[in-house]
């Protein structure tokens, strides 16, 4: 790949960098309890969580880091973090 | 035009921060606010190396960084170059304290008195944290960090924060407002407001850092929101130089904020120093006075 | 047409019809007259340009690269302490590869204080990436604007460019000029063609951080657009050449260098003393000559040595000092001619506006054929 003059670059390269390797606990959403609220999405540092076509919200465990933020602000308590198998 | 793929965000996963990492979040909610029409400019810091190692950047919108201290300067250029181009694209900085508190406040004073059309955001976590937690201008009283050493005759911070907001109010600033990331859509709308006022504008939000302060990572939130609650942190607006709406809380005592963090872990080991603790309940204490953020009885809540 | 005006009016008036869209300046430290007669030409709607008022410096240069990352010609001035002060963004600049254009009018670095002129300022950021052009007089200063901007530009390079002339001896003298018209300058200077710029239609990230697995390679291509920059310049100053009928391809320019023995080698405004001193020693019988050295990034090192075969003896006339070294161009020109059994002596002179006059360019001449060089010359040793 040549150099781009300037040390510049086009969006999207970082997407390349899978950050879910990083993560020791993973999420686990509990589609049953979720009230469907988004605040998980809309906290989530790494912009990771998604809404599904079927209307619940998932974390995308290719840059998932297992940090815990949407397990904290769930109202309804329908994120745990457990220990990931690796 | 961003070539992203459908339902991502502007500022996209893939970047390095810490997980839970406060800033990283407020780079997310800056991009959601602002939209594609936007030109930002980031100084060197944390946000600038976790997002942007060559060629991994996770800036969907045009991005330039320069040095440590010019973000205001360089944002002056730009936006001169584009009122003679005749575009519409909106200007923003994104600096942490270290480069807005400290080594670039003069390019800043004077892209504020030129009156330059930007808008300049300080993600604030306190302290320099990409280099290794050093005290910057905004690091509260007490903290310890690897410059201000708490010991056995120094507690930490010597200083209060400086008063940035108010610094830039007084160049004339419309719109000045702080923000904390403990309330997103509050943060997006101040955006917003900011890039859609002409003139310089200034959001100083609040961004706790997990690595940095000594907390666990899933309570980055909660620690934002305590800042808030105990009266350390105020969200206010200034407009022309008033404060015009500042968030009420039920305030709780600074010890239920202090004593989650292992930067003032001192105060409460070995001893409990009840003395420091009180100097900080005053600090609360006045910004309450200041802002009238109490809510009494039969207030409504804003 | 020729007309009788002070250099840095002259520089304005050139600069003015290569259309920067922004200008960024500071006023002091020390400065010219050339921002300020800018500055009045927008006030009077001559020049359609943005005049950013920095409150320093390091924010005029600041100010400069974003506007050219954003898709603008831009233009500065500086000098001395003030370019001391763009240190860090210099090297920014260049890293980021803007085809700024920025005019030093030289002059010397304190302590002590000193608003005099020597070239220490421009001589010093000679590691920076920028391209460095030296004017002998104001008409070539004038000129080598024009020639600056089409080299930088040029998507080969895309290198900024100081355009250097002599603080004082050339910046607040009057000498006739010839200011090319708009129509002219339009002619030979195309409008600013970005390689790539800031724009929300096209985002892309600038000046992201390099690991080691990538600036190496990043410096090694600003290396290579320098050395590009000195083909480009000698196809542009042919090209300057044919429209205007004044020659500045060559990086370098003899002076009856033909069968020359000995041959002194300065750069600015000494060139013209120099030449009359050259002309006094010809016409005793001395056979001296004159090598110029116009552009001094990229170092022209094959093109000194091609035009000095044949000299025995070389005097280099260094208006800096690397303290603890020695001159700047001596420095190089030694390594230039490294094997080829010419002897070159360096002499630091005329540092912080002392004077320098034929009979001092006689004597250096004479130190050199004796042997006697690497020094400083004319010390007022009675105050040591």
């Amino acid at each position: 790949m040549a150099l781009r003059v300037g040390c510049a670059a086009p969006p999207g390269k970082a997407l390349e960098n899978k950050t879910g390797t990083w993560r020791v606990f993973k999420p686990v959403f509990d589609p049953e309890t979720c009230n469907r609220c988004g605040i998980c999405a809309q906290f989530c540092p790494e912009g990771c969580i998604r809404e599904t076509d079927e209307g619940i919200f998932e974390p995308d465990l290719d840059y998932c880091k297992g940090c815990g933020i949407c397990e904290e602000v769930c109202p309804k308590e329908s994120i745990r973090m457990e220990k990931e198998e690796k | 035009m961003t070539g992203l793929p459908e339902g991502c965000d502007l500022f996209t996963p893939g970047h390095r921060a810490c997980g839970g990492c406060g800033p990283a979040l407020a780079a997310r909610l800056l991009l959601k606010a602002t939209g594609e029409n936007v030109i930002v400019v980031n100084s060197t810091g944390c946000m600038e190396v976790f997002s942007t190692p060559y060629p991994e950047t996770a800036w969907g919108v045009p991005w330039i960084h320069s040095l440590f201290e010019n973000a205001a300067a360089v944002a002056s250029g730009i936006e001169a170059a584009l009122k003679k181009q005749g575009r519409s694209e909106k200007v923003v900085c994104i600096c942490g304290d270290g480069a807005t508190f400290d080594i670039g406040m003069l390019c800043i004073s004077g892209a504020f008195e030129r009156g330059h059309d930007i808008t300049y955001i300080c993600y604030d976590n306190e302290a320099y944290m990409n280099t290794g937690i050093q005290r910057s201008g905004a690091t509260p009283y007490a903290a310890s960090t690897t410059t201000s050493p708490a010991g056995a005759c120094s507690p930490g911070n010597v200083r209060q924060k400086k008063d940035m907001p108010g610094i830039l109010a007084a160049h004339g600033a419309p719109y000045v407002a702080t923000a904390s990331i403990a309330y997103p859509a509050d943060f997006e709308k101040k955006v917003r407001r900011a890039i859609n006022t002409p003139g310089p504008c200034y959001i100083q939000v609040h961004t706790p850092c997990c690595t940095g302060w000594g907390f666990e990572s899933g309570e980055t939130i909660n620690m934002a929101k305590l800042a808030i609650e105990t009266g350390l942190w105020v969200n206010y607006e200034m407009v022309n130089g008033v404060v015009e709406k500042a968030k009420k809380v039920k305030r709780k005592p600074v010890e239920e904020y202090l004593s989650r963090q292992k930067r003032f872990q001192h105060l409460f080991k070995p001893s409990h120093r009840d003395d420091l603790i009180a100097e900080i309940q005053k600090i609360a204490d006045a910004n309450a006075e200041r802002f009238g953020i109490d809510i009494r009885s039969k207030e409504p809540i804003e | 047409m020729l007309e009788i005006m002070e250099g840095s009016h002259a520089v304005a008036e050139i600069v003015k019809r290569c259309r920067p869209q922004v200008i960024a300046a500071y006023p002091i430290t020390p400065q010219t007259h050339i921002v300020e007669a800018l500055a009045q030409m927008v006030a009077d709607c001559e020049l359609d340009a943005d005049y950013i008022t920095v409150e320093s410096e390091f924010s005029a240069l600041s100010a400069c690269l974003g506007a050219s990352a954003a898709g603008s010609r831009v233009y500065s001035a500086t000098t001395s302490q003030g370019l001391a002060l763009m240190f860090e963004v210099c090297f920014n600049v260049a890293g980021l590869r803007q085809p700024v254009v920025m005019t030093i009018a030289n002059r010397s670095l304190g302590a002590p204080l000193s608003i005099w002129n020597d070239q220490q300022d421009s001589i010093s950021l000679r590691d920076s990436g920028w391209l460095q052009l030296y004017a002998e007089d104001n008409q070539e200063a004038v000129d080598l604007h024009m020639i600056a901007y089409r080299v930088c530009e040029d998507h080969d390079v895309l290198l900024p460019a100081f355009v250097c002339f002599d603080g004082y001896v050339l910046t607040h003298t009057y000498e006739p000029v010839s200011i090319p018209t708009q129509e002219e300058v339009d002619a030979y200077l195309p409008a600013f063609n970005p390689y790539q710029r800031l724009d929300a239609n096209n985002p892309l990230s600038f000046g992201m951080y390099a690991t080691p697995d990538y600036y190496m390679e990043f410096r090694y291509e600003i290396d290579q657009a320098q050395h590009r920059a000195k083909e480009v310049f000698a196809k542009a100053g042919r090209e300057f050449a044919e429209q205007f009928e004044r020659d500045y391809s060559a990086p370098v320019e003899g002076y009856r260098l033909e069968d020359a023995d000995t041959a002194i080698l300065a750069m600015g405004s000494i060139c013209g003393t120099v030449k009359d001193a050259i002309d006094e020693m010809r016409d005793a019988g001395k056979k001296v000559g004159l090598l110029k050295i116009r552009m001094f990034r990229p170092f022209p090192a094959d093109e000194i040595a091609d035009a000095l075969k044949g000299v025995s003896t070389v005097a280099v006339l260094d208006r800096n000092i690397s303290l603890g070294s020695g001159g700047a161009v001596g420095t190089e020109v030694k390594a230039a001619l490294s094997g080829s059994g010419t002897a070159v002596y360096d002499y630091i002179v005329a540092l912080g506006g002392r004077d320098i006059r034929k009979k001092d360019i006689a004597g250096i001449v004479d130190l050199a054929e004796e042997g006697r060089g690497d020094m400083f010359y004319g010390l007022r040793t009675e105050v040591l």
